[in-house]
């Protein structure tokens, strides 16, 4: 149905933000510098602030009363559509900006096609958020450079965390049947159009690290679908347990 | 304020949305702060600054609040994300405030150098794009020293 495709495809958008804001949130009081930690909050609420956007559209679109709040704190893992790549966990800064890097940059190519979303919330959502990624994408590139181009210890940190985040980098682009629906109703894209642009500027921010480009691995996919490592239930548990254990408490 | 709304609500409507302060940097009103859309007497459309900024919520009751209290209950309060807000729709006098407060206001567009708010001097540097709110990063001036927010360009 031509609501359900929608349905779906807002659901990974939120589920995207709102799984990595909570794996940066998870930096809170223990990054390297208070700065850095400043950074990674920042970074983190403002994915929390496109999830609950995308994810009160979702509910509205489902139209069984759901709001952004149910879909995040009462589903269950299998239910949960984002991409295995932002569940991944945080491991080292390295590879928590390697993760951030992947991301971003992709982030910011879809937001600015969706900003052309035949959905009036995708696209205003989109269009609000593209500045702060872009703030995103750049803090990742320029730590991934500094810590590619660093010590003999950051640079073999950096190069592991990349060769860890690169395996998921095929499920970024993957267009099953939802992606290819939504893209054709003209509320999605097909990102296969910046795939080119991509692999582009990530070569060119390791280029500038001094890094090499880890060789492709075979592609991990499944999240869309809700197949999902063993790292989600372990994020989702504590962020899912007061409302769960309290289902009307409010503050 | 109820005196107010009786001879003319779209004034006496700003006038109450004008004494409802930012709940992160108390200096500017919503309306110094452009997030204020429109005002009507049904109702008053107001935009987010930043996608998870936290004081949005805070700022939709405190509205409210300002409302109920000025006797206008039956008036709504919406939000819109389009247009999104820039930082060009914080006022003149919003940006007066701000650096009064010790906030370097948002550089005009093409504008590169950054006064420091406590002494004026342009030898500052960019210590971390992020800051103690999603708005704001923190800077440095060379010549006194001191640390302070630049309200970053958006």
């Amino acid at each position: 149905a031509q609501d359900q495709a929608l349905f779906d495809h807002v659901l990974r958008l939120g589920d995207d933000s709102l799984i990595l804001g909570q794996r940066l949130g998870e930096w809170c009081g223990h990054a390297p510098s208070v700065e850095v930690d400043l950074s990674l909050a920042n970074m983190a609420l403002d994915l929390i602030g496109q999830a609950t956007h995308f994810l009160n559209h979702a509910g509205d679109i489902e139209g069984h009363g759901r709001d952004g709040d149910a879909l995040a704190f009462h589903r269950d893992v299998l239910d949960f559509r984002n991409c295995l790549l932002v569940e991944q966990p945080n491991a080292d800064f390295a590879q928590t900006m390697a993760r951030q890097l992947l991301f971003s940059t992709w982030q910011k190519m879809l937001f600015d096609h969706l900003i052309g979303s035949s959905d009036e919330t995708i696209a205003a959502v989109a269009a609000k958020a593209v500045k702060e990624v872009t703030y995103h994408q750049e803090l990742a590139a320029e730590w991934v450079i500094r810590l590619g181009d660093g010590t003999e210890e950051s640079r073999r940190r950096m190069a592991d965390g990349l060769d860890w985040m690169w395996r998921f980098i095929p499920e970024l682009f993957e267009m099953d049947e939802i992606a290819v629906e939504a893209a054709r109703q003209g509320v999605g894209v097909d990102v296969t159009v910046f795939r080119a642009d991509y692999d582009a500027r990530i070569r060119a921010v390791l280029a500038e690290a001094t890094l090499e480009a880890p060789a492709d691995q075979r592609p991990i996919l499944g999240g869309r679908r809700g197949h999902h490592s063993e790292h989600l239930g372990h994020l989702l548990a504590p962020m899912q347990y007061v409302p769960r254990t309290y289902p009307d408490a409010k503050w | 304020m109820v005196a107010a709304a009786a001879l003319d609500p779209i004034a006496g409507l700003w006038a109450v949305l004008e004494s409802v302060p930012d709940p992160e940097i108390p200096v500017v009103s919503v309306v110094d702060l452009g997030i204020v859309r429109s005002v009507s007497p049904e109702r008053v459309v107001i935009t987010p600054t930043y996608t998870g900024c936290p004081a949005t919520q805070v700022i939709e009751r405190d509205i409210r609040d300002a409302l109920d209290a000025a006797g206008y209950r039956g008036v709504r309060i919406e939000t819109t994300l389009s247009p999104p807000w820039t930082t060009d729709w914080i006022s003149e006098a919003g940006k007066g405030k701000l650096k009064a407060y010790g906030i370097a206001p948002p550089l005009p567009a093409g504008e590169r150098a950054v006064e420091c708010p406590q002494c004026g001097s342009t030898q500052t540097d960019e210590v971390s794009r992020f800051g103690s709110t999603p708005c704001k990063a923190q800077w440095r001036c060379r010549d006194c020293l001191e640390p302070f927010d630049l309200f970053k360009c958006h």
